[in-house]
C-alpha cells in the first residue's frame, strides 16, 4: 500500500506535473485566467488522462510489446489519445452544453497537452504495473488541478494590479509561476515507508 | 490537382494509405538503426562496469544474475567480473527509491574480498549543486567521505554521521546521501547474496 | 526575396515563443544550458521543416474532415523516425532531453504550422515557414539556455564566465525557468512596442 500513497504525494507535490516537469504549460498559462474555466480543463485533463493511461497502458503491455513494436509507440499513444479526445468532446457537447461552451477550444487541445502523452509514455518508462500507472495518472492530474486552480486564482487577483506595460499579461503570470514552484520546492524531500 | 472531396471512402483510403506508408518507413529505420542502438546500450553498460572493477577478462553482460537481496522483491542486477577463471569481483546495479527526487541509481564494485573498489551514478534527479556531488563527493580524498577501499563484511552497514555512522555526508543534502547509501548497502547485500549462491568458496 | 520574408517573419514576428507563445514544454524543460536548449530548438526544426513539407506535398490527397489524424500520424512518424536516429547515433544528447523529444509530437507548434501554413502553400514556402519557425524556435530556446546557465552557473555553453559559486542556482531549476522566460518575453514586448513607436 505504501507505494500506492507515495506515489499519489510523489506525483501531486513533488514533482508535480506543471511545477516540477514542465508538461502541459500550454493550458496551464491559456486557460488560467477564470478559476471556473481552470476547474472545468482540470476535469477533462483528469478524465482523459486516467483514460488514456490505461488504454495505452494496455496496448504497450498486450500488443507492442509481444510483437516487438515498442518504436511505434509514439504514434500509437498519440492517435488513441486523440480518438478519446474526439470522444470526450462528443459526449461532452451532448451531456454538458455549458461546460463545452466553456472550455471552448481548448478541448481540442487536449489531445496537444504533452501532459497526457507525457504521462502515457512515462509509466511504461517507470515500469509501473496496471493499478500503479492508473493511480500515478490520477495523481498526477489531481496535481496539475491543483496547481492550474492555485494558478488561477493568483492571476484573477493579478488582472486588478498595475502591472508595467512590457510585464503585462503573460509575463508577469510566468513570473508567478516562477514563484509558485519556488513553493513547490518545499514538498521536495518528502518521503515516505 | 483538385482537392479531395470529405467522403466516406476517401477518408479511408486517404488516412489508410498514410499510415500504411509511414508504418513502413517507420520499420525500415528500425531495421537500421535496431544494431547501433543495442550496441550503445550494451556499450554503456560495459563502460560503466569497467569504471568500478578492477580489470576482467570476460564479459560479464553474458554471467549476469538477477539477485533479489532477502527481505525485498526487487531483483538486482550482479555482473561478475573474472581474469581468466579467477573470480576477481562484481558490480552490482543497485537503486534507492528515497532520494530527494525520484530513484536513484547507482553501479557499485566490489572486488573478491567485497571491498568497495568504485562506484559510478547512472542516474539521479537531485537538486543540482547539493544532491548531485554524490558522484565525486564519495570517493574524494577528505577525511571521512570516501566510501572507496572501504569494506562492509563485518556485518555493519553504512551510515551518516548524523545518523550516527562513519560516512560524512554531503554538505546540505542529507537525504541524498542517506539514498546514496542505502543503495549502497543493498548492492552489498545482493553481492553477499550472490557469492553464497553462485561461488564456493 | 519572398524566401528570406517568410523566414524572417518565423524568426522574429512571429517567432513562435516569444510572439505566439506555442511550446512552451520544452521551451522551459529543456534549457538548462544553452547547449541542450539548442540542440532541442535543432530537433523540432528538423522534424517542423519534414513535416511541413510533406503535408504541404500531401494536403490535395488529405480530405478536410481527417486532416487533423492525417497531420498528426505524419508528424509523429517523423518524431519517430528522429528518436531511433538519436539513440543510435547520438545517445548522450537523447538521455539529456529525455522524454522531451518523443514530446516534440505534441508541440503546438508543429500541428500549428500544419493547419495554419502547410496545408495551404506550396512545398517550397513550407520548407521556408518550417525554417524561419524552426530558426526563431532555436534561438529562443538557446537563448533562455543560455541566461540561465549563466545566471545559475557562471557559464555560458560551458565556457566558465565567473565562478560557480556566485550563481544562482534557482535559475538552473524550475522556478528560475517560468521567471526567466517571464523576463525574457517582458524584453521581447518591450523592443517590439519601441521598434513600432518610431
Amino acid at each position: 500500500m505504501l507505494i500506492y500513497l507515495s506515489i499519489i504525494i510523489t506525483a501531486i507535490f513533488v514533482n508535480n506535473i506543471v511545477l516540477a516537469q514542465f508538461l502541459g504549460i500550454c493550458p496551464f498559462i491559456g486557460v488560467s485566467k477564470k478559476l471556473s474555466s481552470a476547474v472545468g480543463m482540470g476535469g477533462a485533463v483528469t478524465f482523459v488522462m486516467v483514460l488514456a493511461t490505461t488504454v495505452t497502458w494496455l496496448l504497450q503491455n498486450f500488443i507492442l510489446v509481444p510483437l516487438h513494436l515498442e518504436f511505434m509507440q509514439t504514434i500509437v499513444f498519440i492517435l488513441v489519445i486523440a480518438a478519446l479526445v474526439q470522444m470526450l468532446e462528443i459526449v461532452l457537447k451532448k451531456i454538458a452544453p455549458a461546460l463545452y461552451l466553456s472550455l471552448g477550444v481548448f478541448l481540442p487541445l487536449i489531445t496537444t497537452n504533452c501532459a497526457v502523452l507525457g504521462v502515457a509514455i512515462l509509466v511504461t518508462q517507470k515500469d509501473f504495473n496496471l493499478a500503479q500507472s492508473i493511480v500515478y495518472a490520477f495523481s498526477t492530474a489531481i496535481g496539475f488541478t491543483l496547481a492550474l486552480t492555485i494558478f488561477a486564482g493568483i492571476r484573477e487577483q493579478l488582472s486588478l494590479v498595475e502591472v508595467p506595460e512590457a510585464m503585462r499579461g503573460v509575463p508577469i503570470a510566468l513570473v508567478v509561476a516562477g514563484l509558485l514552484a519556488m513553493a513547490f520546492m518545499g514538498f521536495a524531500g518528502i518521503s515516505i515507508g | 490537382m483538385k482537392k479531395l472531396k470529405s467522403t466516406l471512402p476517401n477518408m479511408i483510403l486517404s488516412l489508410g494509405i498514410i499510415t500504411i506508408v509511414s508504418a513502413l518507413i517507420l520499420a525500415w529505420v528500425y531495421t537500421i538503426t535496431e544494431d547501433p542502438i543495442a550496441k550503445v546500450a550494451e556499450e554503456k553498460q560495459i563502460e560503466a562496469i569497467k569504471s568500478v572493477l578492477p580489470s576482467f577478462t570476460n564479459n560479464p553482460l553474458n554471467d549476469v544474475a538477477h539477485v533479489i537481496p532477502d527481505g525485498e522483491t526487487r531483483s538486482l542486477d550482479v555482473f561478475p567480473a573474472y581474469d581468466g577463471d579467477t573470480f576477481v569481483g562484481a558490480a552490482v546495479s543497485s537503486y534507492s527509491m528515497d532520494g530527494f527526487a525520484g530513484e536513484i541509481n547507482v553501479i557499485f564494485g566490489f572486488d573478491a574480498n567485497g571491498t568497495i573498489s568504485g562506484y559510478s551514478v547512472i542516474q539521479q534527479a537531485e537538486t543540482p549543486g547539493l544532491g548531485t556531488k554524490m558522484e565525486e563527493w564519495f570517493r574524494s580524498d577528505v577525511a571521512d567521505r570516501s566510501v572507496i577501499g572501504l569494506n562492509m563484511a563485518t556485518g555493519n552497514k553504512l551510515t551518516v554521521k548524523k545518523d550516527g555512522g562513519t560516512v560524512d555526508g554531503i554538505t546540505a543534502a542529507t537525504i541524498s546521501s542517506r539514498a546514496f547509501l542505502g543503495s549502497l548497502n543493498r548492492a552489498f547485500e545482493a553481492y553477499m547474496t550472490y557469492k553464497s549462491e553462485h561461488l564456493n568458496n | 526575396m519572398n524566401f528570406f520574408k517568410l523566414i524572417y517573419n518565423g524568426a522574429v514576428k512571429e517567432n513562435p515563443t516569444f510572439v505566439l507563445l506555442l511550446g512552451l514544454c520544452p521551451t522551459l524543460g529543456t534549457t538548462g544550458s544553452a547547449s541542450t536548449g539548442m540542440s532541442m530548438g535543432l530537433a523540432t526544426m528538423g522534424v517542423l521543416i519534414c513535416s511541413n513539407a510533406a503535408i504541404s506535398a500531401l494536403k490535395s490527397l488529405i480530405p478536410d474532415k481527417v486532416r487533423i489524424p492525417a497531420f498528426i500520424v505524419v508528424i509523429a512518424s517523423f518524431v519517430t523516425i528522429l528518436q531511433l536516429v538519436m539513440k543510435a547515433y547520438l545517445p548522450a544528447l537523447n538521455e539529456s532531453l529525455g522524454i522531451f523529444i518523443p514530446l516534440i509530437v505534441v508541440n503546438c507548434i508543429l500541428l500549428g504550422r500544419a493547419e495554419a501554413f502547410a496545408s495551404r502553400n506550396s512545398v517550397i514556402s513550407s520548407v521556408a515557414d518550417g525554417i524561419g519557425i524552426g530558426f526563431g524556435f532555436t534561438v529562443a530556446l538557446t537563448l533562455l539556455g543560455a541566461v540561465r546557465e549563466f545566471l545559475g552557473t557562471g557559464r555560458i555553453f560551458g565556457l566558465e564566465i565567473y565562478p560557480e559559486n556566485y550563481g544562482a542556482l534557482v535559475f538552473v531549476l524550475a522556478p528560475g525557468a517560468f521567471i526567466a522566460l517571464g523576463f525574457l518575453i517582458a524584453l521581447f514586448n518591450r523592443l517590439k512596442n519601441r521598434s513600432q513607436s518610431c
